[in-house]
């Protein structure tokens, strides 16, 4: 095996001895820091209720992303088009970026009846952003020699854009995807929280809350594992995808120089 | 040779948006069929001029008249300019992709082309997996696919080694003798534009202007044996005593 792998799961047994040493040496009580072994224990009990709040907020986190792969393609795409229209839209689409969902949230949730709906639209606004500006960001920096070529061969504009500027935008897309992928769990999470205080939602961040007011903190550990399990899980399928796709030419993706 | 221009460039001039005077009043003639070498400085227009010439950017004066039997452009870049995400054969097909020709019908003229650069074995191979020869001769490769009448080069062995260098020029003489092209082919070495051109022009450094037209009247074919030849030599010492002159 790979110190790829040894190495980190070492210091993971190794801060897992640790923390329950910590927690039985102090005898500090389970509603203020629970250890891992009761953690454990609680996941083995409450984990099939648990994985059914997952499903509900992965639901949401998937369907976000992709959206934010679709919408934010699209975007990018007529951004690319004209420096018209990219000049006047994306400040727009930064201040959609850096306003902070939870001060919008709210009223999203009121406005739309539907709570899957508007979970989604604000999980969908927390993701989209990587995936267009990197697009865009892609689609302008094909060669300026290869793009005077295609002028060359009097190329179209839809050829142009389907053999140079799509294909040279594809790592910077699938990076920006990939960024996109963690911010739509936790713009899934944030919606859950903002709406859960409303009593309206199932998901995993609904049970974090409740598992809190009720001091059932090992329950809330059990949720937050599983949280960032779902997100390290995204994270490395999103790559293995990029990998895939970009093995046979990008530097990014290239085996080590043999 | 003196067979009907191709094309004929007046008094030509490019400024760049940032002030930068490439070109000034530039004047050529360029015959059909023709081998001509375009010699000078570092940075004395010479890209530009090539750039000109296939309309990829527009000129601030001047004009330029093509002939009646104006045809395809081949552009060799001073870089080999691949795409990375498509294989050598794919590279060497976008041109015809680009102007409808479908691939089962392109098939016998991509291998013969690649045949012709000697690439028939790396058709399948990616660009990254290429020696920097061998990208560029994929690059040449992919000018001459659809058979252009006017091929343009703008130092397309600068980066390569002597023994590559003698060969692909030989290659590409070869070339132009079977096919009657015209070649523009842009240079830093005398003895690389003597042994190819039948007429080489110097630029001066920039603005870049053309100071000096000379013929080369050496035979065709030519081979090897012409680089130890002694007017081989005189044409390579008054060449670069004139580039000397247009560098100071
Ligand atoms: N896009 C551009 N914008 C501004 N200036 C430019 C641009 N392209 C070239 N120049 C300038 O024009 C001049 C001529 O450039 P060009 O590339 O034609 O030179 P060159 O003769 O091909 O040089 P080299 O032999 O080094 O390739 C240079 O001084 C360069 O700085
Ligand atoms: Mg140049």
């Amino acid at each position: 095996m790979s110190a790829r792998i040894v190495a980190p799961a070492l210091v993971g047994i190794v801060m897992l001895a640790l923390w329950e040493a910590l927690v039985r040496f102090n005898e500090i009580p389970p509603y203020i820091l629970p250890g891992p072994i009761l953690i454990a224990q609680t996941m083995l009990r409450d984990g099939p209720s648990l994985m059914g709040s997952l499903w509900v907020t992965l639901r949401i986190t998937l369907a976000a992303l992709a959206l934010a792969v679709v919408l934010g393609g699209a975007i990018a795409i007529l951004f690319a088009q004209s420096r018209l229209l990219e000049l006047s839209f994306f400040p727009y689409a930064v201040i959609l970026q850096v306003t902070p969902i939870v001060a919008i949230a709210p009223l999203i949730i009121i406005w739309v009846n539907d709570t899957f709906a508007s979970l989604l639209i604000c999980a969908w606004i927390v993701a989209f952003f990587p995936v267009v500006a990197n697009t865009t960001l892609g689609l302008n920096s094909a060669d300026r020699n290869l793009v005077a070529l295609f002028r060359l061969y009097n190329a179209s504009r839809w050829q142009v854009l389907r053999h140079l500027r799509l294909p040279s935008a594809l790592p910077y897309f699938m990076a920006g995807v990939r960024i996109s992928g963690g911010l739509a769990l936790i713009g899934a999470v944030v919606a859950e929280f903002v709406a859960g205080t409303g009593g309206s939602s199932t998901g995993l961040a609904s049970r974090i809350l409740e598992s809190g007011y009720r001091l059932e903190i090992p329950r809330l550990f059990a949720a937050l594992f599983l949280l960032s399990l779902a997100g390290i899980l995204i994270f490395a399928v999103l790559s293995w995808i990029s990998n895939a796709l970009l093995s046979h030419w990008h530097e990014s993706a290239l085996p080590d120089e043999d | 040779m003196n067979a009907a221009p191709l094309l004929e460039v007046t008094g030509l001039a490019k400024v760049f948006r940032n002030g930068v005077t490439a070109l000034h009043d530039v004047n050529l003639s360029v015959a059909a069929g023709s081998f001509l070498s375009i010699l000078g400085p570092s940075g004395c227009g010479k890209s530009t001029l090539l750039r000109l010439i296939a309309d990829l950017t527009p000129p601030s004066a001047g004009t330029i008249q093509w002939s009646a039997a104006r045809g395809s452009i081949g552009f060799v870049f001073q870089e080999p300019t691949l795409m990375p995400w498509a294989s050598v054969w794919d590279n060497v097909y976008l041109p015809l992709r680009l102007t409808g020709v479908a691939k089962e019908q392109a098939r016998p003229r991509i291998d013969a082309t690649l045949g012709a650069v000697g690439l028939d074995a790396f058709a399948d191979t990616y660009p990254r997996e290429l020696s920097g020869g061998m990208k560029m001769r994929v690059s040449i490769a992919r000018a001459l696919v659809t058979e252009p009448s006017l091929l343009l080069l703008d130092e397309p062995f600068a980066a390569l080694d002597e023994i590559t260098r003698f060969k692909l020029n030989e290659d590409l003489l070869k070339l132009w003798q079977r096919h009657h092209w015209t070649v523009i082919f842009v240079t830093h070495s005398v003895f690389e534009s003597v042994f190819l051109s039948d007429r080489i022009v110097v630029m001066t450094r920039r603005p870049g202007r053309i100071v000096a037209d000379v013929p080369i009247a050496l035979p065709f074919p030519r081979d090897e044996a012409l680089r130890t030849a002694p007017d081989y030599s005189a044409y390579c010492r008054q060449l670069s005593q004139t580039l000397a002159e247009a560098s100071a």
